[in-house]
């Protein structure tokens, strides 16, 4: 598994949790407080016993952590590049749910080898959607639905997210929309901010 | 179909008016087009009339120039034509219909595009299509535009999304380098340093020696042994006898200067090497301050613990060829003969009957 994925689960407990929790998760799978590299390559296995370990540690139930994971990959300052990447995506949330679709293409150009879930999003009537996540780890779906929340809340829209289980590897999330324009959300500009 | 006189860019121009019919082709098997349309479809087109001036800007391209009415102006007044060059007025630009273009604003700042034209039917001028290109993303840093203001058909967003994808990657990339590298020259400062007093050890020792041997530089070296060192050992413990040793490391720290080598050899024993130090008197000076300095008590828990030193030296101007085994194996030599005429004492190699000079 790509360390990208590893490093960002780090990176989540460490300013989630603090150092201490890193640091005894770290030890419960073997690492040192060094943890991950982003640029190297895993083997899934270590990937799941990391997950195991924080659930242990944090005595929080796997799809709240992963969730949070999710929230955490948009919503949080050291995760800029992300929520910057995914606001590409199209200037209201839903031209953004549309966008999901190529999400994996679009990632595969710059990470060949990361891996992201195929994406499909299904369509019933105007305000909602279902979003397929297709994926071999178990509670992918979870993490799509805090990237979702957060990414709605980012464009200032109000969501309804179902978590509406697995089945075949592939696990499905329920996309009810409220309102487009809840609040403000947050401004979005194309120009590269220095540095 | 609509484009007459009053579509939606009806300004009229100053000087001569374009031909208004451009946007609007109603011809048996031809495409018909309103203007609103062409918008929607290509964002950054304009309509070039026959005379040369700008009759419509698609609203993207009107971005760029927020202060300035492109409608009226000259075409190849306001775009500096890069390839086809040399092409002087619009009929010679019908000429070439379809072929690539590369052009780019006269004005600051300079942006430049990506086009092709095709001409209108019924000679109603040119249909010209810009893009950013490979440029995108140094023209995105510049305007204030959002993906709204490009066609979906359109990769540029894509482009700039690429461009700060793999930017990440590569910043990401940079730091495990930068990591690496710290870790890399931390295993290495850990290789060379003797752990209980922070000294160089002899590996490091060993590398200075044949950096110096193998160099033009003139160099010395001291090999420093402790007296009653095992007593202290024996006396009052490993503990003292490790505070000893760095009370010592801290003592010949002090003592040299920051270019010099301070190594801890091995057991109470230490190597000091001093790059470009030729001068005997002064080698002699630090000798005597040093075994002055030892000869006093080091305080272990409030006893005092008694030590001295002896010091044998080699210099390397005593030798045709610096090899660092025979000048370690001389300072020795010198070492011992110190430590036989009584301890707290410096002996030179150069001064044994059986020393370099004697070759």
């Amino acid at each position: 598994m790509h360390g990208m994925i590893s490093r960002s689960i780090q990176c989540f407990l460490q300013d989630t949790y603090g150092h201490s929790a890193w640091a005894d998760v770290a030890a419960a799978v073997g690492r040192d407080g060094d943890g991950f590299e982003a640029m190297l390559q895993y083997d899934p296995a270590e990937t799941e016993a990391l997950l195991c370990a924080a659930v242990q540690r944090l005595a929080r139930p796997r799809e709240t952590i992963l969730e949070d994971l999710g929230t955490y990959l948009v919503a949080h300052p050291h995760m800029q590049m992300i929520r910057r990447l995914l606001r590409f995506g199209g200037a209201g949330f839903v031209e953004f749910l549309y966008s999901l679709d190529e999400l994996p293409e679009r990632v595969r150009l710059a990470v060949p080898d990361l891996g992201l879930p195929a994406l499909d999003l299904c369509e019933h009537g105007a305000s909602r959607f279902t979003l397929r996540v297709a994926h071999p780890h178990p509670g992918v779906g979870h993490v799509a639905v805090g990237v979702l929340r957060a990414m709605a809340d980012d464009y200032g829209a109000l969501v309804l997210l179902e978590h509406l289980g697995r089945r075949d590897r592939v696990e499905t999330v329920a996309v009810e929309l409220a309102d487009t324009a809840f609040s403000a959300g947050r401004a979005f500009d194309l120009r590269m901010r220095a540095g | 179909m609509t484009g007459g006189p009053s579509g939606p860019d009806g300004r009229a121009p100053e000087g001569r008016a374009p031909d208004r019919r451009a946007a609007a082709v109603p011809a048996a098997g031809g495409v018909a087009l309103d203007r609103a349309a062409l918008d929607v479809l290509m964002p950054m087109a304009l309509i070039v009339a026959p005379t040369g001036h700008v009759a419509h800007a698609g609203p993207t391209l009107a971005k760029l120039r927020p202060g300035r009415a492109l409608v009226g102006a000259r075409f190849l007044e306001l775009f500096e034509l890069r390839r086809p060059r040399h092409v002087s007025d619009i009929a010679a630009l019908a000429v070439q219909a379809g072929a690539p273009m590369h052009l780019a604003f006269r004005d600051a700042p300079r942006t430049g595009f990506k086009g092709h034209a095709v001409p209108l039917r019924g000679g109603a001028g040119l249909l010209v299509n810009l893009s950013f290109g490979i440029g995108a993303v140094e023209a995105l840093g510049v305007y204030d535009l959002t993906g709204a203001d490009f066609a979906p058909t359109d990769l540029t967003v894509s482009v700039l999304y690429l461009a700060e994808a793999s930017a990440a990657v590569q910043e990401e990339s940079r730091r495990l380098t930068h990591r690496l590298l710290g870790a890399k020259s931390a295993a290495e400062e850990q290789a060379n340093t003797d752990t209980l007093t922070g000294l160089r050890n002899r590996r490091a020792m060993d590398l200075v020696l044949e950096r110096c041997a193998a160099g033009r530089e003139p160099f010395a070296l001291m090999h420093l042994d402790l007296d009653f060192f095992k007593d202290v050992n024996d006396r009052l413990g490993h503990a003292a006898g490790d505070h000893v040793l760095r009370a010592v490391a801290a003592i010949l720290r002090e003592e040299t200067r920051e270019a010099d080598t301070v190594a801890r050899a091995g057991g109470d024993e230490f190597v000091l090497i001093f790059g470009r130090l030729t001068d005997r008197d002064r080698l002699a000076g630090i000798a005597a301050r040093l075994l002055r300095r030892l000869a006093q008590p080091i305080l272990f828990g409030g006893t005092p613990c008694r030590i001295s030193g002896s010091i044998g030296i080699a210099m390397s101007q005593d030798y045709a060829q610096p090899a660092p085994e025979r000048m370690l194996h001389d300072a020795d030599m010198a070492l011992y003969s110190a430590k036989n005429g009584g301890r707290g004492r410096h002996v030179f190699a150069r001064d044994l009957a059986a020393g370099p000079a004697a070759e």
